[in-house]
């Protein structure tokens, strides 16, 4: 892939769910001009509500297997059913069922080892590979955006998350374009390790709740492991005063700026509502501590 | 019974709803445990500050090569569908972080040179608040596979005892593993379009479960109509309403229980615990019949 130097990833995330990162994209992204977006949050996708992305290609997206049984070929010896640690393999009432196998996979439950297949003595196991979900690549009146569906209880989140990397990024080297805001997921696991490995500086959203708070941390913990700069921004700060000012010195502490602080303001739910950005529904208020951020943020991702 | 509390969005009230129900239905005078599920952010000890009696680290199983025994016939790199054990010039290579603990590397390798060897992934703490029992996961920080922790979580859970079990937001793996053995479960969600979004993915996931299910709405009157619409249309109950309250935000932010700093709460909070056993008992005695 060809690389633009001059290319900047942003990973917004906040460990807890709900702290208004999304809405913070989406008016990131109004405010910019000119940036790629890349929904990462793939099993709960909701930038496409306010970004309303005109999809110009679709692709579905295979990944990892999931064992299935042969009935004709299997002689219902159990050796799958012993091996398999996932309890993937279910045992049928022979006397219901009207085929002659006793055993049958748990799609759900099947975790894709191939090891009741390798060891099958009638290879009567196949191991597929399902589609698992859709990567999507579009056009917004903010820019281009890569984006995602994974399927329903599907596994395999973090490749998701990088193929809609990988997007975006072609995204932005096609059309020159200098930043790449990747709205990540909840959590610490898996997506968010995905979405975040090799970016540039991850822009953490928090809110003053005791929750919020301890979920910055692990955060932050997180960024340090991968070696990754962060900033802060405390959206809804006026909740809570006294745990506002506790994080931002805490952060401080752990030399880790808080750049932005965002009022507490039914805005946010109204935009949402009227399916736009909080900076093209407000334009006091809140829209102005969210400009500010956006001040702040460019001038760091300048500076890096 | 077990009840799972879980939303497609994250930051919906999950844990509100989960410490909450669980205190509300120990103070019935039955035997509940609260179960944090969310491992990647367990945030239910904030509110319920119980006292841990036990710390156990998790380890998950990943290979162990001892070169002496090693013939380097390379089967075990072709068993691994994870990339986590690659076998370079006859030496085999592991990564650990990318193993699933199938056990398919050690099973094939037949001068027996591969052992299974824990790797911790994160705590079990179990202990007490109050009447009730608390059980929660913490994932360490750089671990990226929850499954296997939730499992041990959920293996915590005393049987025969009632438990509010606390899911991760979301509809992938990590939820499935929560959800799918829970007797019900109960999606908590919010009046806005990203909310009612998040719903119906959670709704498909606990429907393609077979799952039995019933809908809480947060935050009631700070959006729209639309989840309840949508409710209405797909026949699905909708059996408790918090509303939207700044003195219940402040609340939360403090970390403070709602049935103990808003009193008037805990009567909502025992009234859904009625609810779900009245939705749940049906099942129960078709089983019995």
């Amino acid at each position: 892939m060809l690389q633009n130097s001059k290319m900047k990833e942003i990973v917004i995330i906040s460990g807890k769910g709900g702290t208004g990162k999304t809405s913070i994209v989406a008016s990131l992204a109004a405010l910019a001009h000119n940036a790629v977006v890349a929904d990462c949050d793939v099993d709960a996708a909701d930038l496409h509500l306010i970004m309303k992305p005109k999809i110009l290609h679709h692709e579905d997206f295979r990944a990892g297997y999931k064992a299935k049984i042969d009935p004709e070929i299997c002689t219902s010896c159990g050796i799958c059913y012993d091996l398999c640690r996932f309890d993937a393999v279910k045992k049928l009432d022979p006397a219901i069922e009207a085929n002659n196998c006793e055993y049958e996979i748990d799609k759900i439950a099947c975790e894709g080892c191939g090891v009741c297949s390798f060891f099958c003595p009638e290879k009567a196991i196949e191991m597929e590979t399902p589609i698992c979900g859709e990567l999507f690549s579009s056009d917004t009146h903010f820019g281009p955006m890569a984006h995602a569906r994974l399927g329903i209880a599907e596994e395999n989140s973090g490749k998701l998350v990088t193929l809609v990397r990988n997007e975006a990024k072609k995204l932005a080297e096609e059309t020159g374009i200098d930043y790449l805001f990747i709205d990540g997921s909840p959590g610490v696991g898996c997506p968010v390790i995905a979405s975040l490995t090799g970016a540039d500086l991850v822009l953490a959203v928090t809110e003053p709740t005791v929750a919020g708070r301890h979920d910055l941390k692990r955060i932050a913990e997180l960024t340090r492991h991968f070696s990754i700069p962060m900033v802060v921004c405390i959206n809804k700060c006026d909740l809570n005063q006294e745990i506002s000012n506790e994080i931002e010195n805490e952060a401080l502490a752990d030399g880790v700026k808080v750049i932005g602080k965002i009022r507490y303001d039914s805005a946010f739910t109204k935009a949402q509502i009227a399916g736009i950005s909080v900076v093209e529904y407000s334009n006091n208020g809140v829209a102005e501590d969210i400009k500010q951020l956006w001040n702040q943020l460019e001038e760091k991702i300048e500076a890096l | 019974m077990r009840v799972a509390i879980a939303s497609g969005k994250g930051g919906t009230g999950k844990t509100t709803v989960s410490a909450n129900l669980a205190v509300a239905w120990s103070r019935l005078e039955e035997k509940v445990t609260y179960a944090d599920c969310d491992v990647e952010e367990p945030n239910g000890h904030l509110f319920l500050k119980p006292s841990i009696e036990k710390t156990e680290q998790i380890g998950a199983l990943v290979p162990e090569v001892n070169f002496d025994l090693c013939d380097g016939c390379g089967k075990c790199g072709e068993i691994c569908n994870f990339s986590a054990i690659v076998v370079l010039a006859g030496k085999p290579l592991t990564f650990p972080e990318l193993c699933h603990s199938c056990g398919g590397c050690s099973l094939v390798c037949e001068p027996k040179a591969i052992k299974e060897i824990p790797r911790n992934i994160g705590i079990v703490e179990t202990g007490s608040a109050g009447d009730l029992n608390f059980v929660s996961g913490k994932l360490r920080i750089g671990e990226a596979m929850s499954p296997p922790l939730i499992r041990e979580v959920k293996r915590a859970i005393p049987a025969n005892e009632h438990a509010v079990i606390d899911a991760p937001p979301g509809t992938s793996c990590p939820v499935v593993e929560v959800v799918k053995d829970s007797d019900y479960v109960l999606l908590v969600t919010e009046p806005t379009p990203f909310g009612l979004n998040d719903l119906k993915l959670a709704v498909e996931m606990v429907r393609k479960l077979n799952l039995r299910y019933s809908v809480l709405l947060n935050r009631a009157g700070s959006g729209d109509d639309r989840v309840h619409d949508y409710c209405r249309k797909e026949d699905i109950d909708l059996i408790a309403e918090i509303p939207d309250d700044r003195k219940i935000a402040e609340s939360y932010s403090r970390g403070e229980l709602l049935v103990d700093a808003l009193p008037q709460y805990e009567l909502l909070f025992k009234r859904l615990v009625d609810s779900i056993k009245m939705r749940f008992k049906p099942i129960q005695e078709e089983t019995i019949r």
